[in-house]
C-alpha cells in the first residue's frame, strides 16, 4: 500500500480536492445534482439517482475486492446498529425528500447555480449537523442499541467475497435490463 | 473529447462507472472511501467557534470528528468546484431559485420552498450523522464495500424518502 502517501497531509488534502472535483463533474454530468431528478426518483418516476449509484457500486466493489485480493487497499466498512442504521436512515430519509438533495448532491447543486441548495439546504445541514453533535452525548445508549458492527456481507455469510460479487453484479446487471426495457 | 468533457448529460450508468473509478482511485491513493457528511460536522463545529469565541474540542463529538479541515472537507470543496466546471462548459449554469418540479405543484413563491429546504437540511444533517453517513458515505462507498450497515442504510433512507415525497407531492390519499 502507498502508506507514504497517505501519511502526507499537504498531499492528501489536494487529493481530496481533486476526487471531489471529478465527483462533483459526474454528479453534474449524470444529472444527480438536479431536484426534479432526484424527487424523480423519490416518486418513482425516474431512476437516474438509482442507476448511478448501482452502476458505481457494481464497478467500484470489483476494483476494490480485486485491490484487496493484491494487498493494495484497506477497506473501511462503517459500523452499524439498530438505533444507528435504522432510526438514522429513516431520519436522513425524511430529511432527503423534503430537501430534495443530499450533502454530495447538494453542493453539485450549489455548483450549478440552485440557490435553494445554498441559501435553504446547506445551512440546513450546517444546523442538523450541529444540533446532532450537541444531542450525541444523551444519544450515545440509543446508538449502541442492537450493535452488530462494521461486518461485510461476505464475512457474515462466511463465504469467500467472490460468492457475494458475482451474483450481486448479475442481479444489478438484469435489475438495469428490466428497467429499461419498461422505459424506466 | 471536448465536445464529450461539453455534453449537457452522460448516461447515468457512464456517471456512476466514473464514480466506482474514482472510488478505486480515493481507495488507492488517500486510503479513503467517497464520503460528504462528516465535512458538514466538521464546518458546524467550526461556525460554532467562530460565533461563540469558545473552542468545541470538549465537545464528545467533535472529539470524533474535529472542526478542521481534513480530506472530506476538501472533497465536498471540489463537489461545488467539478459541478461548477461542468456546468459552465456545458452551457448549464443557471442562478434558480426554485427547481421546475417544485414550481409546477407548489408555485413562484420562493418563502414555501426556502423553508421545506431549510427544515429538510436540518432534518438530513440530523438523519446523516444518527446513521453514521450519507447517500455518498453509506449509498456508495459502504455498499461497494458490502457493509451490512451501509445496505440497511441506504434500503432506509429511500424508505423514508419514497414515503414523504409521495406525502408532500400527493397528499395522505397518494
Amino acid at each position: 500500500m502507498l502508506k507514504k502517501l497517505h501519511s502526507q497531509n499537504k498531499a492528501q488534502l489536494v487529493l481530496g480536492l481533486l476526487a471531489g472535483i471529478v465527483f462533483g463533474f459526474l454528479l453534474q454530468k449524470g444529472g444527480a445534482a438536479k431536484y426534479d431528478v432526484i424527487m424523480g426518483q423519490l416518486l418513482l418516476k425516474d431512476f437516474t439517482v438509482i442507476k448511478i449509484m448501482l452502476s458505481a457500486i457494481v464497478v467500484g466493489m470489483i476494483g476494490i475486492y480485486m485491490m484487496k485480493g493484491m494487498g493494495m487497499v484497506e477497506l473501511h466498512p462503517k459500523p452499524g446498529s439498530i438505533g444507528m442504521t435504522i432510526i438514522g436512515g429513516l431520519i436522513f430519509g425524511i430529511g432527503f425528500a423534503l430537501l430534495g438533495y443530499c450533502p454530495g448532491t447538494i453542493s453539485a447543486a450549489v455548483g450549478q447555480g440552485n440557490l435553494d441548495a445554498l441559501l435553504g439546504g446547506l445551512i440546513g445541514i450546517l444546523i442538523g449537523s450541529g444540533i446532532f453533535a450537541h444531542l450525541y452525548p444523551g444519544l450515545e445508549k440509543l446508538l449502541k442499541k442492537g450493535w452488530f458492527g462494521d461486518i461485510t456481507l461476505p464475512e457474515y455469510l462466511k463465504v469467500n467475497v467472490w460468492i457475494v460479487i458475482i451474483p450481486l453484479c448479475l442481479i444489478i446487471i438484469v435489475f438495469f435490463y428490466l428497467l429499461e426495457s419498461v422505459g424506466l | 473529447m471536448m465536445g464529450f468533457l461539453t455534453l449537457k448529460v452522460w448516461s447515468p450508468y457512464l456517471a456512476g462507472a466514473g464514480i466506482g473509478v474514482l472510488s478505486w482511485f480515493t481507495f488507492l491513493l488517500s486510503n479513503k472511501p467517497i464520503g460528504c457528511s462528516t465535512a458538514f460536522t466538521r464546518t458546524s463545529g467550526m461556525i460554532e467557534q467562530t460565533l461563540t469565541g469558545r473552542s468545541v474540542a470538549d465537545q464528545p463529538y467533535y472529539q470524533k470528528f474535529p472542526a478542521k479541515i481534513d480530506w472530506e472537507w476538501m472533497f465536498v470543496l471540489g463537489i461545488v468546484i467539478g459541478s461548477l466546471v461542468s456546468a459552465l462548459i456545458s452551457g448549464e449554469f443557471q442562478l434558480r431559485l426554485i427547481p421546475s418540479l417544485w414550481m409546477a405543484q407548489f408555485g413562484l413563491a420562493f418563502f414555501p420552498r426556502f423553508i421545506t429546504a431549510l427544515v429538510g437540511g436540518i432534518v438530513l444533517g440530523i438523519g446523516a450523522r444518527w446513521a453514521g453517513g450519507c447517500t455518498s458515505g453509506h449509498g456508495i462507498s459502504g455498499t461497494m464495500q458490502l457493509a451490512i450497515s451501509s445496505w440497511l442504510a441506504v434500503i432506509l433512507f429511500f424508505i423514508g424518502g419514497v414515503f414523504t415525497a409521495r406525502l408532500i407531492y400527493y397528499g395522505f390519499g397518494g
